[in-house]
């Protein structure tokens, strides 16, 4: 049976087999042809004109989104490293702290330091007089400038009856007030009211309102405060879910590599292994989860939240990453060299260890310190087991409960606080900046290690 | 002793083994004539006397701790009341939950069995002493033990350094099989939760039903919760979002990768290709947060402009924002196959007349295209088991809907929703969390399966 292709070019043998005709004819027909050649190039360029701006506009599309999703949250976030301080005569008076034995630790711990921020703001605005207008007042100032004083007064009894003026911290409405006084759109007022308005811009224009860099912000656990919520907690919680990660996956994933490419033979279970492993680093992270769930916490009863558990979830997550790349970097070293060390007498194992693996050791801390960016930045299988908690205290070991930071960004992109959203956007800079260092580290570890035979 | 200070009594163990056999080989060696008469160098008679000291002892203690707390629940149970060690299962087990949580200084006691429990959690804790105790002495008995018979038996004839490399060879295996070892306990553990889910929900409701409601009444007759699993709409919702997701990808990272491996000067390749690629090293919590406070309000006052009205977690804010992430993701791939396709290829169309976005159109992408549309699978597998973008962006509410403007809700919202915070491993709610992943594990295996043998089948063809 014939190709209809072929018989259309059958069709076209009939019409050259046509009776000869003039020179002058087959003329035209080439001129009619380089016409409708020419007639169409126009048109040609015109499509291949389109067809590369269709590319330049795909990859400047991307390059905006990109653009667009850093000023977005570099805009948003860079607020949440500056705070306002009020200054404010605080007199440590023994009678509003209720201290009466200054040696009393238990005393210093329980003092009323609240009473004192209070007579102080008092006594800066003498006029406020109603109970609620009162309490307006002291909600200016924020809780967290009790714990201030009280440190201040654990550190220097001295300061019992005395005086001093004190830069404290505002309230996190206020801040915001503060932040965008500035804004096009106005100022954000929120729940503030007109009155606490009023003594803010009196404070704001005495100069007793000052902006300073946010020690909190890196210093603290999270908090129910905005003015006072931290990333340490959720810092140190991810620096050992990631040790753990790292101890765990790093030795597994190179001696599985090592197997793999030198050890094993080919036949059908290392291939299953093989398919196992490309398909595994397909599968999506939340089934880690439910496999984390339903092995680490339901079958062996280990508690929630831990760095622990967390480490063993993302461990087994990379695994698959850190194979396949460490499997490369063996590949890499080329045959001539573990042919020498046999040569001259290393058994199969001392090749591998002082001369292969060395080779390959750039390549495979490559391939681990991307495996690390991504479980620093994975957050679907953490939330499964249990590290959503909310964790006030700064983890000191891989038992206690915490939480990572881009779980602490899932839970702070929830409050509905304007301050909780700076400081969302704060904590994203901070996560990737963590993430462009560990990839400039890789690609620099490449460049700079990288033997190429 | 604690189970951490164990392991550092082995470990020092370990050392102390390490350097006896050393020092016992070169003693032995110089009896027959020096170190030269050694089958292995020392180095390897100290390391298997090391590893002898440490592996029987640490698969003792793994054992133990396993089996120790079955051991003494079963006999903290036998010193109960008979009347109590004949209660029903359940009540049992809460009983026990209760001694241990009163053993433990969790909680404490009141109601009748106050004395019961009391006494049973001084048996609980006594026993669990006496546990750790023995274990203390019977492990490191067991690694001294063995390292001096080791020790004992090390002499120039002993192939030390044969021994050694067995014990690292099933080392390295073992490692290698960890993969599918965790491939084996992802599927148990969906599996075995699914089954026990479709006992009290059918098959046939989960995957036809159309109603999707998981909250399950705690008292009769109580409004809004009548526990309907039909996982309908959650497939319908993960499809929407996918779909959005590819319209935005596909054309874009196609396109983005042909500029770049067809058009594009190296140095504009070098310098946009990684910018490209940071878009996929972002974390999905980031672009949850875009979609969430950035993307959808924006899209809800584009629209609203033209006066339609837009849910405020709508499919597309979600979908359109996977779709950037995925961006890279579908022009690496296409640009690994569209360099893979031959140059003759392309030198023989170009060398009939035809323009290079002609080539490309009729030659190079119809020769690429089972590499693209393994790639795009890969992205579409992707797409379906993301999940901080839909959790942060998409909603709650399970809507039969094709409308992007609409809310839906996603298989792995509905996963996240059901399985974060407390729960109890036997209603199911819980259990059908598992359902979902079980579906999601297969739609996804099957495409990534399907996507890299497509992929690795056409790679093959070049070559």
């Amino acid at each position: 049976m014939i190709d209809p292709k072929y018989r259309t070019d059958d069709h076209y043998d009939d019409d050259l087999s046509m009776p000869p005709s003039s020179p002058s004819s087959i003329n035209s027909t080439i001129n009619s042809t380089i016409e409708l050649v020419n007639k169409n190039l126009a048109k040609r360029y015109a499509a291949e004109k389109r067809f590369q701006v269709y590319g330049i506009l795909s990859i400047a599309f991307g390059l905006f989104c990109l653009l667009l999703l850093f000023t977005d949250i570099i805009s948003k976030g860079i607020g949440a490293f500056t705070i306002h301080y009020v200054q404010l005569e605080v007199t440590f008076d023994e009678s509003v702290l209720d201290i009466n034995d200054s040696s009393d630790a238990m005393q210093l711990a329980l003092a009323d330091y609240q009473g004192v921020v209070r007579e102080a703001l008092k006594k800066r605005f003498p006029t406020v007089t109603h109970r609620p207008e009162r309490r307006r007042l002291y909600s200016l100032v924020s809780n967290g400038a009790t714990y201030h004083l009280q440190d201040l007064v654990q550190e220097d009894l001295s300061l019992l009856g005395q005086t001093r003026t004190l830069w404290v911290l505002l309230d996190d409405d206020v801040d915001t007030y503060l932040k965008s006084r500035e804004d096009r759109s106005g100022p954000f007022i929120g729940r503030l009211k007109s009155e606490q308005i009023e003594w803010i811009e009196s404070l704001y224009k005495e100069g007793e309102i000052e902006s300073r860099f946010n020690r909190w912000f890196f210093t603290s656990g999270d908090s129910r405060e905005p003015e006072m919520a931290g990333i340490r907690g959720a810092f140190i919680g991810s620096l050992l879910t990631l040790l753990v990660t790292l101890a765990l996956s790093f030795p597994v994933g190179v001696a599985a590599a090592v197997y793999l490419e030198e050890y094993a033979p080919r036949n059908r279970w290392t291939d299953l292994i093989e398919v196992n492993i490309n398909n595994l680093a397909a599968v999506p992270s939340i089934i880690f989860g439910l496999l984390g769930v339903a092995i680490f916490i339901n079958f062996f009863s280990m508690p929630r939240s831990l760095p622990l558990v967390g480490g063993l979830v993302l461990t087994l997550m990379t695994l698959p990453t850190i194979i396949i790349s460490s499997r490369a970097a063996i590949k890499a070293v080329p045959p001539s060299i573990r042919e020498a060390a046999l040569g001259i007498g290393a058994s199969k194992m001392q090749m591998i260890l002082h001369h292969v693996l060395p080779l390959a050791m750039p390549g495979m801390l490559t391939g681990a310190i991307i495996g690390m960016a991504q479980a620093l930045g994975e957050t679907a299988p953490l939330l499964m087991i249990g590290m959503v908690a909310f964790v006030v205290d700064i983890p000191t070991g891989i038992t206690d409960p915490a939480t990572v930071l881009p779980v602490q960004i899932f839970l702070w992109a929830d409050s509905p606080e304007r301050a909780f959203t700076e400081r969302t956007s704060a904590a994203i800079m901070v996560l990737l900046a963590f993430l462009i260092i560990m990839n400039t580290l890789a690609v620099w570890l490449r460049k700079r290690l990288e033997r190429r035979w | 002793m604690t189970i951490s200070s164990l392991f550092a009594v082995i470990a020092v163990l370990m050392f102390a083994a390490y350097a006896c056999g050393y020092q016992r080989s070169i003693s032995r060696a110089t009896l027959v004539g020096g170190q030269r008469h050694l089958h292995s160098l020392p180095l390897y008679y100290g390391l298997l006397t090391s590893l002898w000291c440490a592996i029987p002892s640490v698969l003792l203690i793994g054992l133990w701790l396993a089996m120790d707390d079955m051991v003494i629940q079963h006999l903290v149970v036998q010193s109960l009341p008979l009347a109590d060690q004949n209660l029903p299962e359940a009540e049992l087990g809460l009983l026990v939950n209760s001694v241990e949580n009163y053993a433990e200084g969790v909680t404490n006691l009141s109601g009748e069995r106050a004395s019961v429990i009391a006494a049973a959690a001084e048996r609980l804790n006594e026993l669990r002493g006496l546990s750790r105790k023995a274990l203390t002495v019977v492990a490191v008995a067991m690694a001294v033990v063995v390292a001096v018979i080791i020790w004992w038996r090390i002499s120039p004839e002993v192939r030390a350094r044969n021994h050694v490399e067995r014990v690292f060879r099933v080392a390295l295996l073992l490692a290698s099989t960890f993969a599918v070892v965790t491939t084996i306990g992802i599927i148990l553990s969906v599996v075995f939760e699914s089954i026990r889910f479709f006992q009290s929900v059918p098959l046939t409701e989960f995957i036809f039903g159309t109603h999707w409601s998981p909250q399950i009444a705690l008292r009769e007759g109580q409004v809004g919760a009548s526990g309907a699993f039909g996982s309908l709409p959650l497939f319908a919702g993960t499809l929407l979002v996918s779909a959005i997701a590819m319209v935005v990808a596909v054309p874009t990272g196609l396109m983005a990768a042909i500029y770049l491996s067809e058009y594009a000067t190296k140095g504009v390749r070098n310098v946009v290709k990684p910018m490209l690629e940071v878009l996929a090293g972002i974390p999905t919590v980031v672009y949850g947060f875009f979609a969430a406070l950035t993307v959808a309000p924006a899209i809800r006052s584009g629209f609203g402009v033209i006066g339609v009205d837009v849910s405020a977690e709508s499919a597309l804010a979600a979908g359109a924002v996977m779709g950037i992430m995925i961006i890279p993701f579908v022009s690496s791939l296409s640009d690994d196959v569209i360099n893979a396709v031959p140059q003759s290829l392309r030198d023989g169309s170009l060398g009939l007349g035809a323009t290079q976005s002609e080539t490309i159109k009729r030659v190079v992408i119809p020769a690429a295209l089972p590499g693209i549309v393994g790639g795009v699978l890969l992205a579409v597998s992707r797409a379906i088991g993301e999940t901080m973008i839909v959790v942060m962006a998409a909603g709650l509410a399970a809507n039969l809907t094709a409308n992007p403007l609409e809310s839906v809700t996603t298989v792995t919202v509905q996963i996240v929703t059901l399985l974060v915070g407390d729960q109890e491993f036997d209603s199911p709610k819980t259990l059908a969390a598992f359902a979902l992943g079980l579906m999601l594990f297969i739609v996804t295996l099957t495409l990534n399966f399907i996507a890299l043998a497509i992929v690795r089948k056409y790679r093959e063809q070049y070559d």
